[in-house]
């Protein structure tokens, strides 16, 4: 089992430069992420959840504030961190084996131990028989597990997922979903998952970390202490799904269970 | 998959046609055949030139001079290329030059290189790289820039080195367009090569040397000859290019 990351992020900030004025993307964000926690960050677009992702990663910086893995500041991309894109990213002129080895390209450790864990790896996404097939021969979903197993191949402390799920029709979302939640039980790492859909960061977070748009901020962080697999149809479930939709109220219509309860009554009475 | 081992026989039809027509003009008196020889003439004397040795080894010569120009002007080209297309400084630098260079037709360089390297096999061999040259460095251009941002921030997640980022990213993802440049550069080569020894003539040796020959003692069977041993060694090149390229390019899905 990888060793899992604690990761401390202590108010940053962070803004461009648009055309001579400052535009902030991210305000003072402070967020504590335990070693083997599963984080859902839900917001709309404009919300600076990317941004958050991609410093979290090291693909952009400039910032102000702290960001700490294990307690280390981070700097730049590390094999420490991995990342899954909306779009799988995979090299076409690869196969299946070689793209996730690709994430072993610069690990210490021998060629054997490395095909093993490679071979480990596309088991663990489900591809076993696929190893010698070309990105062009797959399907989003299974290009996107491709993409799982070699961001977990150097068995980082931290995943990443950026909207992961995005690009794929409902039903393969929904069975990815189940995939990822599956692996991640497996590999026991911490992850930090963005996503627009709620209803997935519900299903698949420990916590959901709600941001608000203009300039990026938490505006709240709700518990999911719901056990796993979990159902999407529990009452439960739905309660906490139902309360987090509540908070983009001012942005959706959405009657919440307190006003239904409250509905339901009425009707009763 | 569309591998099929099967000759296709509708190529040839042309070919035959034509050889028929050709037949019967001659036969039939139709044409002077003294420009227009008869095929029966081209076949003996093809058949005597392969029964010489002189044949072969002038064959050998010329494609040692083709391959080796077009193997430097192809690597030359590759690395060109890639520098313009990687680094914005080079472009900067070099693609002014490069751009207005490739105008000037390459046959006007002749003069200027058989003044300074005379008509031996250096300028032949330099003439043919410069040929393959320029469409190589535009296939790498092309292919260079095409790298996505998305794949480079992969190389970067996983911590490429340099050279990594040349050899394992930028290189393969353009290697389609490379490969195009490179086709047409080998094309371009034979062109070259057939062309230099009609140009730069020295010691006489060569295939295109042996359609030189035949034009000097009006021996137009020996030019048909010619021609046509040139045509079938850039066919054979052309098959094994083709191979080579959807063997390198097999990760492409197939065209619909």
């Amino acid at each position: 089992m990888p060793q899992a990351g604690t990761i401390d992020i202590k108010n940053l900030n962070k803004q461009y430069d648009v055309k001579g004025k400052a535009l902030k993307v991210l305000d003072n964000i402070s967020l504590s992420i335990k070693p083997g926690e599963f984080i859902s960050i839900v917001g709309s677009s404009g919300c600076g959840k990317s941004t958050l992702l991609r410093l979290l990663i090291g693909l952009e910086s400039g910032y102000e504030g702290e960001i700490l893995l294990d307690g280390q500041r981070i700097q730049g991309t590390s094999l420490d961190r991995g990342i899954v894109f909306q779009e799988h990213r995979l090299f076409p002129w690869l196969t299946v084996e070689q793209n996730v080895g690709l994430g072993l390209l610069n690990a210490p450790g021998t060629q054997a131990a490395k095909d093993k864990s490679v071979q480990e790896h596309i088991s663990l996404v489900g591809l076993k028989g696929f190893e010698k097939a070309y990105p062009y021969q797959l399907s989003g979903g299974m290009s996107q597990r491709v993409a799982i197993a070699r961001a977990l191949v150097n068995r980082p402390e931290v995943l990443l997922l950026d909207e992961p799920f995005g690009a794929l029709d409902a039903l393969t979302r929904t069975r990815l979903q189940q995939e990822l939640q599956r692996i991640w039980q497996a590999e026991g790492i911490t992850a930090v998952l963005v996503t627009h859909d709620v209803e997935e960061a519900v299903y698949l977070g420990d916590r959901v970390v709600v941001m608000q748009p203009r300039p990026g901020r938490i505006q709240r962080i709700v518990d999911v202490p719901l056990a796993r697999p979990r159902d999407r149809v529990a009452a439960d479930f739905v309660a906490i799904k139902d309360d987090v939709l509540s908070e983009f109220s001012h942005e959706i219509n959405h009657a919440t269970v307190a006003e239904r309860l409250e509905r339901a009554n009425a009707l009763a009475a | 998959m569309s591998d099929k081992q099967t000759f296709d026989w509708r190529g040839l039809v042309l070919p035959v046609a034509f050889v028929a027509l050709w037949y019967a003009l001659t036969s039939l008196h139709l044409v002077n055949t003294k420009l227009i020889v008869p095929p029966a003439g081209v076949l003996i004397t093809g058949w005597k030139e392969l029964a010489d040795l002189n044949f072969y080894l002038g064959v050998a010569l010329s494609l040692w001079r083709d391959l080796s120009g077009f193997a430097i002007g192809a690597l030359a080209g590759v690395a060109v290329g890639t520098l313009i297309g990687v680094s914005r400084l080079a472009d900067k630098l070099i693609g002014p030059t490069f751009h207005t260079a490739r105008q000037i037709s390459l046959f006007a360089w002749l003069p200027l290189l058989s003044a300074l390297l005379g008509t031996g096999d250096g300028a032949k061999v330099i003439f043919i790289a410069f040929s393959a040259f320029y469409p190589v460095v535009l296939g790498t251009l092309e292919g260079v820039r095409g790298v996505t941002a998305g794949h480079a921030e992969v190389a970067r997640v996983y911590g490429f080195n340099r050279a990594q980022v040349l050899f394992k990213l930028v290189l393969p993802a353009a290697s389609p367009q490379i490969l195009s440049g490179v086709r047409l550069g080998l094309i371009y080569a034979w062109l070259a090569t057939i062309g230099a020894e009609f140009l730069l003539v020295n010691d006489g040796q060569g295939l295109g040397n042996i359609v030189f020959k035949g034009r000097n003692a009006f021996n137009v069977e020996l030019i048909v000859f010619g021609l046509l041993a040139i045509g079938l060694v850039g066919n054979v090149f052309n098959r094994i290019a083709t191979r080579a390229e959807a063997h390198l390019l097999r990760w492409r899905p197939p065209a619909p």
